[in-house]
């Protein structure tokens, strides 16, 4: 199976151009997330961070009166 | 909007915490075994000598234990929390998170059965034989299923930072799962990795590296970006910043591999690349690190008193510390120091006990209460075992930091006349004897730590009511979205879970193929060595024996290309290890610790009686010796029956026998055995050809001797 793989890809032309494509893609993609993140709007960004927060921020749990006992 | 009223399912979030606790200590009790049997060898020796918990087949045990009964269950508990409530959903499907649940659970127990077993296919940290990778490949599957659809069902339109990190972790460590554990099984005990000798090395620390990637750090920062904002009462720092964290860690980790390799008979361009991208890891990683600790902003005042946080302060902490050690030890000079000393194993240690470990107990300190309706029972508990903890990981981590440079200087140094000042490996370990003594009571001091907080834990359970299911409700997501005319191209990859997940694996894997590829396409990368030639019968039925007992735990099979290994490992000819004598190696056997000398140029340096005798106890033939006896490879038969099916298989994976060596192959080795039986008899020592001795004795007399052979060297 191994040899198939080995076979095929060199029976590939230019398979060379293939990682200097695969950094460009990475690349590229990289800073056009940077991009996005830094055009984000501020209150879509803080409505985000919220999530975790949405249900029940009730830590610490042991200031909660009704759980002392 | 009409609100939909649905539960989220604690239940299953227990079974996972249970688990992680009472793996976590089984896991952590058999590493304090393998560090004593280290510090106290002479006492094993003399008092526990039995195979099964022989240190060369208990320390995969340890590791396995650690990373994925301990670390695993914990982040299954951490993500079956944390997914629904970010989503507003509840788990897609309960028939599946049992699934996972137990077979999870099942593939631990078989871990922990066929490893003391010596059932291993000694690549480290994927020791598991083949029909447990299968298992492992479907239990994974089934819990990525689960987490899918149940994005797909969510209620809330955004994914949260976290589970972003939870996506890439199911990716990326199903791909690196799979691609390392391509074997032939030959029975249901045994396989050879499809890889041989450079290739293997590569593929198994682009998979190694990304393990700790993708399975220690990714899953647990998504932890961390849920319950640092839950424990500190505020949101993350900066979510702008968590979501560059994400892109750049996945972008530069998937390529850091090769920093494993450096030195090595790897080529060149490969090692380069690794250095580069393992440097700039530290950008990342930092910039995570900050993010967390800055969350805690204006929230100061409550670490004192608060456990959770403090766990989770000194956790980020050790992050910090310990992705800062790795680009540094990515670097070749640093690297040449560091490299098969105990600096990375008190490295690891930082991550394994710093990083997951306390963000573990954090977790688990927030967790209980929450689940169980109460408060904890005891804080006072809690700040114990932060500081007996603490103390732990210090006491573990500083003597591996001293014994790492107190070894690899003497390794390297030279007397005036220009010979090494420690000829004698010997010495360079019994040096740091002290070191392994004061590691072990490092390790002794975080376990009572771990057993204080579980019993903290169940006291704090039993004095609260569990509440199997927690009640929550949220509008359905519109069918139809009208997206903002001018949306970012982002969001709508996001609005499509299923598209995203392609694309991430997409990513991911052209990042690997790119750092493998090569290696199956130039020739040239792997230069051939005619006078390397395939093993014999009896010399592969001694590395499997060499591969069962774990030798490669302990001893590295690549001599670098510095001076002071070429003089010491090769006094004659002062020849290093080159990819080219690795071809037929399946799998290698490079190894990555040096806890006794590296065996490459071991062959025909001693006598055959002097493995005889030293197998029976190494320390007749090395006084003071840490290395475990092996008497029972003097009274275990070799299975010679088998042989031809293991020749057949190297021929599957394209070793050059002759058409039809099989046939021949127990007549080969029995031949070959007998010769070594008249040796050892010639020095009065009498045993039989059947005896896996014997076969051991071929192949570490074949050791990186082919090089040798100069007359059919071109």
């Amino acid at each position: 199976m191994l040899k198939f793989i080995k076979g095929h890809m060199t029976s590939i032309d230019g398979i060379e151009i293939f990682p200097v494509l695969s950094f460009v893609i990475f690349f590229s993609f990289f800073v056009a997330v940077t991009v996005w993140i830094y055009t984000m709007k501020k209150s879509k960004v803080d409505e985000i961070a919220h999530l975790p927060l949405e249900n029940g921020n009730d830590y610490p749990f042991n200031k909660n009166s009704e759980n002392e006992k | 909007m009409e609100l939909e009223k649905f539960e989220y399912d604690n239940a299953i979030v227990k079974n996972f915490i249970i688990a992680s606790a009472v793996f976590g200590l089984v896991g952590m009790l058999v590493g304090l075994i393998v560090a004593s049997q280290l510090a106290f060898a002479d006492f094993f020796n003399d008092n526990f000598l039995l195979k099964y918990i022989s240190y060369g087949r208990i320390r995969p045990l340890h590791t396995n234990a650690v990373i994925f009964a301990f670390v695993g269950n914990g982040i299954f508990a951490g993500v079956y929390y944390s997914l629904p409530r970010l989503l507003k959903a509840p788990m897609w499907s309960k028939a599946l998170s049992n699934l996972n649940f137990w077979g999870w659970q099942f593939i631990i127990v078989c871990a922990a059965v066929t490893l003391p077993l010596g059932m291993t296919t000694g690549k480290e940290y994927a020791e598991l034989e083949w029909w447990i990778d299968i298992l492992i490949a479907l239990i994974w599957v089934a819990f990525g299923v689960n987490m899918f659809m149940t994005i797909i069902k969510r209620r809330e339109r955004h994914l949260y930072v976290a589970i972003w990190f939870y996506i890439g972790t199911f990716i990326t460590v199903a791909m690196l799962h799979i691609v390392n554990s391509f074997e032939l099984p030959i029975s249901f005990m045994k396989s050879y990795s499809w890889y041989a000798g450079v290739q293997d090395a590569l593929v198994q620390w682009w998979y190694g590296h990304n393990a700790v990637a993708f399975f220690l750090t990714t899953p647990y920062l998504g932890l961390m970006y849920y319950f640092i904002p839950k424990a500190a009462n505020r949101p993350v720092f900066s979510y702008r910043l968590s979501i560059v964290h994400f892109w750049a860690l996945i972008f530069l980790y998937i390529w850091a591999g090769p920093h494993h390799l450096l030195y090595t008979a790897l080529p060149d361009w490969a090692q380069t690349l690794g250095v580069a991208f393992s440097v700039m890891l530290i950008a990342p990683s930092w910039g995570g690190m900050l993010n967390g600790l800055l969350t805690l902003r204006g929230a100061w005042d409550r670490v004192r008193d608060d456990a959770v946080l403090k766990f989770m302060v000194v956790a980020l902490t050790c992050y910090g510390m310990a992705t800062f050690e790795g680009p540094l030890l990515s670097i070749k000079s640093v690297n040449a120091v560091g490299h098969y000393t105990d600096w990375i194993v008190g490295h690891v240690h930082i991550g394994g006990l710093g990083w997951n470990g306390f963000l573990t107990f954090g977790m688990l300190y927030y967790l209980i209460p929450k689940m169980w309706n109460t408060k904890l029972y005891s804080q006072s508990l809690a700040n114990t075992h932060f500081w007996i903890g603490t103390l732990g990981i210090i006491l573990y981590a500083l003597p591996l930091y001293w014994a790492g440079f107190a070894q690899s200087l003497m390794w390297e140094e030279f007397t005036a006349e220009g010979a090494l000042a420690y000829p004698n490996f010997l010495e360079t370990v019994t040096q740091i004897q002290g070191m392994y003594q004061l590691r072990v009571l490092g390790g002794l001091l975080y376990f009572t730590g771990a057993g204080v907080m579980v019993y903290n834990l169940m006291k704090t359970a039993a004095q609260g009511t569990f509440a199997a299911t927690e009640a929550d409700q949220a509008p359905a997501l519109p069918v139809t979205y009208t997206p903002s005319t001018n949306e970012y191209w982002h969001r709508v990859i996001e609005r499509k879970p299923i598209q995203m997940l392609v694309f991430s694996l997409v990513v991911v894997a052209i990042g690997g193929i790119f750092e493998i590829i090569p290696t199956f396409l130039i020739k040239s990368n792997v230069p051939t060595i005619t006078s390397v030639k395939p093993y014999t019968p009896l010399e592969l039925e001694g590395r499997d024996l060499y591969i069962r007992e774990g030798c490669y735990t302990c001893h590295s099979q690549m001599i670098r290309p510095f001076r002071s290994e070429v003089v010491r490992y090769d006094p004659v000819d002062q020849e290093y290890s080159k990819a080219g004598e690795f071809v037929y190696d399946h799998p290698f056997q490079w190894g990555s610790k040096r806890t006794g000398p590296d065996l490459h140029r071991v062959g025909n340096k001693y006598p055959d009686s002097w493995h005889f005798n030293h197998m029976l106890d190494p320390r007749t033939m090395s006084p003071g010796s840490i290395m475990p006896a092996y008497p029972w490879l003097l009274e275990d038969n070799i299975d010679y029956e088998m042989l031809p099916k293991k020749i057949s298989a190297m021929q599957t994976l394209g070793v050059p026998y002759a058409e039809g060596y099989a046939e021949r192959a127990i007549a080969d080795a029995q031949a070959q055995a007998q010769k070594i039986v008249d040796n050892l008899a010639g020095d009065k020592i009498k045993t039989d050809k059947d005896k896996e001795i014997v076969a051991l004795i071929a192949y570490l007399q074949r050791l990186g001797t082919d090089i040798k052979n100069k007359d059919l060297t071109k």
